[in-house]
């Protein structure tokens, strides 16, 4: 019982760890199908992260959080479309400049609204999003297998967690079931059909940005009010490059996407779990090393187990309508 | 006279300080195919992509059915039942054949009732006009003649009445060629009207009733087909008199200077393309190999020129042979008088982004006249391309130009003034007018009458069969691999076909 209690545990911690990835990696997809590539993910995510935590903190409402960690980070995202987009700049060079941004203002405007060292203030239970518990949870909890999945493994996450899982269908339903989708994924392979079939390229990649700063902003907001209770500096810690890798990884389709996150997610929480715990053979290992093992996993993984991951045609390449 | 369908009055548009339309008049007849001639950067494709809403003009007016209209984007062209079939498909690679065909065109937010109304669309059309294709298909797995299909289904999907074709034959096989034109005249006889573009004479002559002559951006003639010649349309179009049998005196062949014997060539995935093939070329001729694309001259010319390592087989230059079966230092051939003229000049013959003096020296950079001790001695460099320039007729001449810049005839030029000026003793040419205009086919023709009539030998690959009769002394032709046959020039066009076909062969097998 002892095993399936752990399990279930690192299990549990899988989901909470894969969420911010996932809805971070869907948000990187909306782009990146468009042509946008979109290093400054991490940027987004920080900054919503910020902004819901310092609105959250103020307002005292989970709620009025999360409208302000999605306005800022489509505001972010707006900005990487007006330099990549309209101005036709380097798309990657505009990602990063996001994510220097994103690094210093939040260090910034924290140290300088609450002065708490970059901190915002520890969000009482109002403003944060917090445990749902399923219905029934507790009166199965007791059943064996069924009960510990339901109970233990499905139950007890916060509303933002079910709204990434659930963004996995969705997305993959607009993608491909939806005149939207037809035509974000043709403007990210040839925009020039696009264009000739009489569709607006600029306006079409814009509401794909849109779309990658509403779910950055999700992301941001679950690691602020959801995870924690408060923003923390730095407290992305390299999410949004994780969460590109396991775009790439998940050759940019959204149900592998959701698998990719879920096993980064899942290293991480084995990481922490076997933190400290004597192993059978080799002993006890060093915390470092069972930190850096996701990173480490994702080199090997990205370096030689997907196979070709061949990216949208047109990403990265802004379009000009050519003479 | 039958009803004007499109009629562009007094159409200007310029780019910049580049007049690329200038007062263009034109009346597109309905049910008709009028074909617009003229030399790349003409301004054919400008005055089509007005039309198509893709530009706007500065002045003019454009009538559609009678009414002006006003075009400002495609979709306002697609209202109108303008479709437009593009040089390079407008398509979706990895996107299936109904995708591409609903894309800009679904009718509402969801998409499976736009597919379902499309796929019964399609059948419908391909009852009408015979254009068969597998509506799951993907883009890319297609051939190329069948993505040009699409594009056609695209605009009649659309419901297309009037249908712009811009060079619709340059990535066609001669076979899909045809079939295309066989769907054109169907469209026609449909009521459908068509606008072919192109700058091959031949195409027009075919299948259009009426042909405009575009020159610097003016329609200089128009004329009924059948009232006009082949010649009268490249003089019109080039704005002089243009030989298009090229002048040369017999030829005096000496020494065997390149000598092939029992070559095999397999391609990159490992299928035979080149079969125990053996010929010699001699100082002071030029020995021709027709055939149609794909019958292994490019991988015969890529083992030749030490690009691809062949299978099997022995080459002699001057008498000493070329490690054609191991390891070759295209320098090292260069060294020994064997020059190169790539059939494919963006991916192999030029680097695009250079500036047109470091193209015209590129693979020749060692030699001593081009370095300063270990430095590029870039005043010598500048000076040769622009002696180069000068004896070429390189328009525009300026060296320091990036040769993306050049027109594709100039281009070309750029390749042929590297490899003929450092006075090889055999020269190998790929397609040397591939994409080339007519005055500058005129000009390279002649070049290699010149380097023939001086002493060198010269192996020429064309597709172009009129090229290969008119430059070669002798004729090889290729087919699945092989040598089928050699001919003197004076053969017939359908002779030399028929063994393009293989149908000698295959009589001789019986």
């Amino acid at each position: 019982m002892e095993l399936v209690d752990a399990i279930i545990n690192v299990l549990n911690s899988t989901i909470r760890l894969s969420v911010p990835l996932l809805l971070a990696c869907l948000a990187g997809l909306y782009s990146e199908r468009a042509g946008v590539f979109d290093i400054g993910l991490e940027g987004k995510m920080l900054a919503g992260a910020f902004a819901g935590a310092a609105a959250a903190a103020v307002y005292g409402s989970a709620w009025i959080g999360l409208v302000m960690a999605v306005l800022v980070s489509v505001g972010l995202a707006l900005v990487h479309g007006f330099a990549s987009i309209t101005h036709r700049g380097n798309q990657i060079v505009s990602g990063v400049a996001i994510n220097f941004i994103a690094a210093g203002s939040t260090i910034i405007l924290g140290q300088a609204w609450f002065n708490q060292g970059g901190r915002t203030p520890s969000l009482p239970a109002e403003g944060r999003f917090g445990a749902i518990t399923l219905p029934f949870a507790e009166q199965l909890r007791d059943v064996p297998v069924v009960g510990h999945i339901y109970s233990g493994l499905l139950s007890g996450h916060s509303l933002l967690a079910y709204v990434a899982f659930l963004a996995v269908p969705f997305t993959w339903w607009v993608l491909f079931r939806t005149r939207f989708g037809l035509r974000l994924r043709a403007v990210g392979e040839n925009p020039a059909a696009v264009d000739t079939a009489g569709i607006s390229v600029t306006w079409l990649r814009y509401r794909a940005v849109i779309c990658t700063g509403i779910l950055t902003g999700l992301a941001g907001s679950y690691m602020a009010l959801s995870q924690n209770a408060g923003f923390v500096k730095d407290m992305t810690a390299g999410r949004g490059y994780i969460a590109l890798a396991a775009l790439i990884f998940a050759k940019w389709k959204p149900v592998p996407a959701m698998f990719a996150c879920l096993l980064f997610g899942f290293l991480d929480a084995l990481s922490i779990r076997l933190q400290g715990t004597p192993l059978p053979i080799v002993g006890r290992v060093p915390v470092q090393f069972m930190q850096a093992l996701p990173y480490v996993l994702t080199v090997i993984l990205l370096a030689g187990f997907i196979g070709k991951a061949i990216p949208p045609r047109a990403g990265g390449v802004p379009y000009v309508k050519e003479r | 006279m039958a009803e004007a369908a499109i009629e562009l009055v007094g159409i200007n548009k310029s780019f910049g300080t580049v007049h690329a339309n200038r007062d263009i008049n034109l009346v597109i007849e309905r049910g008709s195919i009028l074909g617009i001639v003229g030399e790349n950067g003409a301004g054919k494709s400008t005055l089509m992509s007005i039309l198509y809403g893709f530009y706007q003009a500065d002045s003019g007016e454009i009538k559609v059915g009678g009414r002006p209209a006003s075009i400002r984007t495609p979709n306002d062209a697609i209202a109108l039942g303008i479709g437009m079939v593009h040089q390079h498909f407008m398509l979706v690679q990895n996107f299936t054949v109904i995708e591409n065909i609903i894309l800009g065109a679904e009718n509402e937010a969801l998409l499976k009732r736009s597919i379902a109304n499309a796929r019964s669309e399609l059948e419908r059309l391909e009852r009408e006009y015979g254009l068969e294709v597998d509506p799951d298909a993907i883009i890319e797995e297609l051939p190329v003649g069948l993505q040009q299909r699409v594009e056609i289904l695209k605009a009649l999907y659309r419901g297309a009445d009037i249908l712009i074709l811009d060079e619709p034959t340059g990535v066609l096989t001669p076979a899909e060629a045809d079939h295309l034109f066989r769907i054109l005249g169907q469209l026609k006889e449909q009521g459908k009207t068509i606008v072919l573009i192109t700058h091959k004479l031949r195409e027009i002559m075919a299948i259009t009733e009426t042909v405009a002559v575009m020159r610097q951006g003016t329609i200089v003639a128009t004329r009924k087909t059948s009232d006009t010649t082949v010649e009268e349309l490249a003089e019109l179009m080039v704005g002089r008199r243009v030989l298009l049998r090229v002048e040369k005196g017999a030829a005096k062949p000496a020494g065997v200077k390149l000598s092939v014997s029992n070559l095999t060539v397999r391609d990159s995935r490992g299928v035979t393309m080149v079969k125990d093939v053996s010929f010699d070329v001699r100082a002071g001729e030029i020995v021709g190999i027709a055939g149609v694309a794909g019958n292994g001259q490019s991988e015969l010319l890529e083992a030749i020129s030490g690009i691809r390592r062949a299978a099997s087989g022995t080459v002699l230059l001057d008498g000493k042979p070329i490690d054609v079966t191991g390891h070759v230092d295209p320098g090292e051939l260069r060294d020994r008088g064997l020059a190169h003229v790539p059939e494919d000049r963006h991916h192999v013959g030029l680097v695009l982004a250079f500036e047109e003096s470091e193209n015209s020296i590129l693979g020749y950079h060692d030699k001593p006249q081009y370095l300063k001790g270990p430095f590029l001695d870039l005043d010598a460099i500048r000076a040769d391309a622009r002696e180069k320039i000068a004896k070429f007729d390189i328009r525009p001449p300026n060296d320091r130009l990036k040769t993306a810049n050049f027109s594709g005839g100039n281009q070309q030029k750029i390749v042929l003034a590297r490899e003929m000026e450092q006075d090889p003793g055999v020269l190998v040419v790929g397609q040397p007018t591939r994409g080339v205009d007519v005055g500058a086919i005129e000009f390279i023709h002649k070049q290699l009458i010149a380097m023939r009539d001086s002493g060198k030998a010269v192996l020429l690959v064309s597709v172009e069969l009129d090229e290969i009769r008119s430059l070669s002394d002798r004729i090889l032709v290729m087919f699945d691999g092989r040598i089928v046959g050699e001919r003197t020039p004076d053969a017939t066009e359908g002779e030399l076909g028929l063994l393009m076909a293989g149908v000698e062969k295959q009589e001789a097998a019986e």
